[in-house]
């Protein structure tokens, strides 16, 4: 870009061209006062507090909005730009309350810094006498309009950076004020509490409600909730956090933060933690020392293997938890225990991305980076309720729709709220996917939009596949799926026709029987049009969990060594062997689900499980019950009793995120450094020593002093890891594949040529989903995620305000379908399924498909997972939870339960 | 209240620069402009309702409540607020039975205050369904009232 210089008070600037007089200041390091000017927003010039004089102009224009050009040259302090700057402070002023001392913004305001730089001590003019309006319906954050400078960041901040427009300057003149639609509260708007709106408050209106103490120090940190990885800044007094900020230089979040991330990490502190080990007496889980639970966990392991073959054993690993515990897990399985029985919940989200895109690309990752996303010409969204599960991933794509033109198609049966911005949405019948991209392409085909070129240089099992795709026009996938056939050829020309299209897709795509197949189609669909190796485009596969990527990186699979060697490939074994000093099994191990099974059969006798709750998030959670039950012997290690732990023979309290440290790998494949904040509670320990303790008592001794050795272990026998060490990952965490420490990083994969030399296409054929409705069960349930909650709720759950934005056990269902059944809003309605029954409460939307009805999966009181069906995938062993077949009734209790 | 709105956006392509001829047609149609007119036409604008409360909150030609079959305005500029512009809105207020900004119950006047009319010369002003009164007193302006019932 070109560059200008211009003189800014006698100080020399070169500037890229386009830049405002403002930032071309503040790039000289010369302070101009400003009040609506905000670097992530478009200018406003609203305030006029930043005018300047400039040589050759009239008048005194706002230097934020005016661009520097070539040889100005500007005056920020004359006398003149002082005086109007005082009048305009002091009227903002006389409008305000003077009474900084009690302001939650007291220090930190803008509207304090400007005053006391233009020497502005008290009020002048005669205060006006404003209505005291507050608005506290939020928990998490109040707004309090005497103090409210109309600046607007918080209304840009809302429309421009998250895409909501919950707030709005509601009125003219002296009647306007910052409102929502209709002047209601705010907790009844759209608002998604994000926080965004606090953050860039420059006053006290719009401030934190826990917010009452400032913090002493500050930690930089991974967040915990999810796949996004977005970088937090905890703010700890004492041994409390009492603040949380996105980190503005953050690749992934640039300083935003979902409702999860900024307000609902009050898990950490929360009196339910559990502090001592518990060993299960006369029927009751009692308080016990760690010597006793660790003798007790090592013996019973050790008298299984003994009799029954280490097989009899298994072991979960946890999404939650670091890549040094994950790897320190699937060790401990593989070496101390000696079977390949270890997975963890990626099985129950992804197995079937892992699987898919293995086979087609080599490589069961992500292809491209959260960054890219904002630069794709067309991005196909595809199972996968973005604004909710992944909210920071949402607002790029948003971004790229509303401030660069790409073209959204939606592919969903639900009305998600990412419609808002599509410009087609496809509706179809869930589970009915491979037949909509098979026409799709189909269509790409027929009407020559194919990339032959890169078909004949990058790809192999074309032909095979073309001829798969013959009788698969849209016609034909009309009746099956439901969308008209115009829209499946509007969406094939659409994608096709891009530069770079991206596709973005997660659970909806991988929890069916199908699984695999849909992902094959997606992977088929982005090969067929070129769109795979460069930027902004790929299959993109949102990761749901904090670290699920890592666990799966570092080999919390029953067959794969960490880096995805398979256990079953004599030279990789015989180099881990080497590595870690014993023989080892060779045979793969067991899934989950297939744990479950062979629990319930008596096969499997003991199971160790670290930070997962498969009483909450695997199908079909009677069967899981009485899987569990029927052990010889269940060892949980959490940080929760949470309903798995409450079946334990032992349970050992774990740390929290906020207490270790480690690194998390983001969905982008990113590797971040978490951080220790604050001490853990009572005797709870750190999980990769609870783990070195029970390997170590089972005779295979292993010692560590510090995670950052584990990780140098790691990456000696991980290849993708290769050049990672805590050092490396210090301030921003590379992207994997970084083989070696001189290695940048790997952005988007497959550049060149695919992980497996050449992406393989699948011919992939429609098959049903494994139950649908039918006379005696004649819904559709289908579930998922909601903004406000993660998971099993184990850590969301125990947030007050959390817990009040989205209370419990709710299903959503189509007005219509409401109507015919005569059910009304709110009303708790039994809902069963062949394998179980819960009470829900009806929430009436559109959003829903008619005869579908959506679940999330979040709450105890009904857990959804009880009517799911435990159908696996072939390939994957993923199980169907977004397809199974419900009847309803209107039940006689007035709570949701199970 | 639950107006259909799809002739009206029938004439329109759903792009956001439409949102104000939009909102005149449907107060036009409805006489005001609703709540729930307003969630429609952010729909098919494909924009926040809240940006859509903000553009009828800022232009005083929309009403966001059913209006009465008169239009009565007084003005309280400077030059009408100096000539007792103030004892002319209390008088109107007393005969009506409603404050400024409010409708009567059986929907035959709605009450506004108005900044300026530009009619200074004839201060105090008052405006009905249009037609302006000038150099009102409390007694004409009540008589003005008497006279539309
Ligand atoms: S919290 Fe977020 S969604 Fe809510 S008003 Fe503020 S910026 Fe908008
Ligand atoms: S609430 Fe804060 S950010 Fe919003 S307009 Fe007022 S002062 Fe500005
Ligand atoms: S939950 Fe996800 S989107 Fe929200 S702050 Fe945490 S990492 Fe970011
Ligand atoms: S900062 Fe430039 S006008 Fe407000």
């Amino acid at each position: 870009m070109a560059q200008i210089t211009l003189t800014i008070d006698a100080v020399g600037a070169t500037v890229p061209e386009g830049t405002s007089v403002l930032e071309a200041a503040l790039s000289a390091g010369i302070y101009i006062p400003t009040l609506c000017y905000d670097k992530d927003l478009e200018p406003y010039g609203a305030c006029r507090i930043c005018i300047v004089e400039i040589e050759g102009m009239d008048g005194l224009p706002t230097s934020c909005t005016t661009r520097a050009a070539d040889g100005m040259v500007v005056r920020t302090d004359t006398e003149r730009v002082n005086r109007v700057r005082r009048t305009i402070c002091e009227m903002l002023i006389a409008d305000h309350p003077a009474d900084c001392l009690t302001c939650p913004a007291n220090q930190s305001c803008e509207l304090q810094q400007v005053a006391s730089h233009l020497g502005i001590m008290q009020q002048r003019l005669e205060p006006l006498e404003r209505e005291h309006v507050l608005d506290e319906s939020n928990p998490f954050f109040k707004l309090d309009l005497s103090t409210c400078i109309l600046c607007a960041r918080c209304v840009r901040a809302c429309n421009e950076l998250r895409g909501v427009g919950a707030i709005e300057l509601v009125g003219r003149g002296y009647e306007c004020h910052v409102g929502t639609f209709l002047d209601g509260p705010m907790v009844e708007s759209v608002c998604e509490s994000c926080g965004e709106c606090v953050d860039r408050c420059p006053t006290g209106a719009l401030s934190a409600k826990a917010e009452r103490l400032p913090p002493t120090r500050e930690v930089k940190t991974t967040c915990v909730y999810c796949g996004c990885g977005c970088g937090l800044v905890l703010g700890v007094r004492g041994n409390r956090i009492v603040r949380v900020r996105g980190e503005a230089a953050h690749p992934v979040n640039r300083g935003s933060l979902c409702v999860k991330g900024r307000f609902g990490l009050d898990f950490v502190g929360s009196a339910d933690r559990l502090t001592a080990p518990l060993i299960r007496r006369d029927g009751e889980l009692q308080e016990a020392g760690w010597e006793e639970a660790l003798e007790l966990v090592a013996g019973r392991l050790s008298e299984i293997k003994a009799e029954h073959g280490p097989d009899a054993l298994a072991g979960l690993s946890s999404a939650k938890c670091t890549n040094e515990e994950n790897y320190l897990f699937q060790k401990f399985v593989r070496a101390a225990l000696g079977t390949n029985n270890v997975d963890h919940c990626a099985r129950l989200c992804h197995a079937s991305t892992v699987v898919g895109l293995a086979r087609a690309f080599g490589s069961g990752a992500m292809t491209n980076s959260l960054g890219e996303i904002e630069h794709a010409d067309c991005i196909l969204v595809t199972g996968s309720n973005t604004t909710e599960a992944h909210p920071i991933i949402a607002l790029r794509i948003i971004a790229a729709v509303e401030r660069h033109g790409a073209r959204l198609i939606v592919a969903d049966p639900r009305r998600i709220d990412l419609v808002r911005f599509a410009d087609l949405h496809l509706r179809q019948r869930s589970g009915t996917d491979v037949a909509l991209f098979n026409a799709m392409m189909n269509v790409i085909l027929g009407e020559g939009l194919a990339d032959e070129k890169f078909i004949a240089s990058r790809t192999e099992g074309f032909e095979q596949f073309r001829r798969a795709l013959e009788e698969c026009t849209p016609e034909w996938a009309e009746p099956i799926t439901g969308v008209p056939a115009g829209e499946i050829r509007a969406a094939a020309r659409t994608y096709a026709g891009a530069e770079r299209a991206s596709i973005i897709y997660s659970m909806g795509i991988t929890q069916h029987t199908t699984g695999t197949d849909n992902v094959l189609s997606l992977a088929n669909l982005a090969m067929l049009t070129g769109n795979v190796g460069r930027p902004s485009t790929g299959v993109n596969p949102l990761r749901g969990q904090n670290n699920v990527q890592g666990a799966c990186d570092l080999g919390a699979l029953p067959d794969v060594y960490p880096g995805y060697q398979k256990v079953d490939d004599a030279g990789v074994r015989r180099s881990f062997e080497q590595a870690w000093g014993v023989p080892l099994p060779a045979e793969p191990g067991l899934t989950v689900v297939e744990m479950t099974n062979a629990a319930a059969e008596g096969l499997l006798k003991g199971l160790y499980v670290m930070g997962e709750n498969p009483m909450l998030s695997d199908p079909n959670v009677n069967h899981v019950r009485e899987a569990l039950e029927k052990l010889d012997f269940l060892c949980v290690q959490d940080i929760f009793l949470t309903e798995t732990a409450r079946l334990a023979d032992v349970v050992l309290p774990g740390v929290s995120f906020a207490e270790k440290d480690g690194t998390f790998t983001n969905t982008e494949r990113r590797v971040q450094r978490v951080r220790a904040a604050v001490d853990s509670p009572g005797e709870a320990r750190q999980d990769w020593a609870i783990i070195c303790e029970v390997a170590s008592r089972l005779g295979y001794p292993m010692h560590y002093d510090h995670p950052s050795q584990i990780m140098d272990e790691m990456a000696s026998v991980t290849p993708i890891y290769g050049g990672m060490s805590f050092e490396r990952v210090d301030e921003v965490g590379p992207q994997w594949p970084c083989p070696d420490a001189e290695h940048p990083g790997t952005v988007y994969l497959h550049e060149g040529e695919f992980k497996r030399g050449r992406g393989k296409f699948h011919p992939v054929r429609f098959r049903e989903a494994a139950e649908l409705p039918d006379e005696e069960y004649p819904f559709l349930l289908t579930t998922g995620r909601c903004l406000y909650h993660f998971h099993t709720g184990t850590l969301s759950r125990r947030s007050a305000g959390l817990e009040e934005l989205s209370p419990p056990a709710p299903f959503e269902i189509h007005p219509e379908d409401a109507a015919a059944e005569g059910i009304s809003e709110g009303q708790i309605v039994q809902i069963t399924s062949r394998r179980g029954t819960v009470r829900a409460r009806a929430v009436l939307t559109e959003r829903s498909r008619p005869g579908m009805i959506f679940m999330p999966f979040h709450f105890r009181e009904a857990a959804a997972n009880l009517l799911t069906n435990d159908a696996l995938d072939p390939v994957a062993k993923i199980p169907e939870y977004k397809v199974c077949a419900v009847r309803l009734k209107k039940a006689h209790e007035s709570s949701p339960g199970c | 209240m639950e107006e259909n709105l799809d002739g009206i956006f029938s004439q329109y392509a759903g792009e956001r620069g439409e949102l104000i001829p939009i909102l005149q047609d449907v107060q036009r149609a409805v006489g005001y402009v609703p709540g729930a007119a307003m969630t429609q036409t952010a729909r098919f604008l494909r924009i926040p309702e809240s940006a859509v409360y903000g553009v009828v909150t800022f232009y005083a030609q929309f009403h966001l409540t059913r209006q009465g079959e008169h239009g009565v305005k007084v003005c309280q500029g400077t030059a009408c607020h100096v000539r007792g512009g103030r004892r002319i809105l209390r008088a109107v207020e007393k005969k009506l039975g409603i404050r400024s900004g409010e409708t009567s119950e059986d929907y035959r006047f709605s009450l506004e205050r108005v900044a300026c009319f530009g009619s200074c010369a004839l201060a105090p002003v008052m405006v009905v369904d249009g037609k302006v009164h000038g150099r009102m007193t409390p007694q004409k302006a009540v008589r003005v009232l008497e006279a539309l019932e």
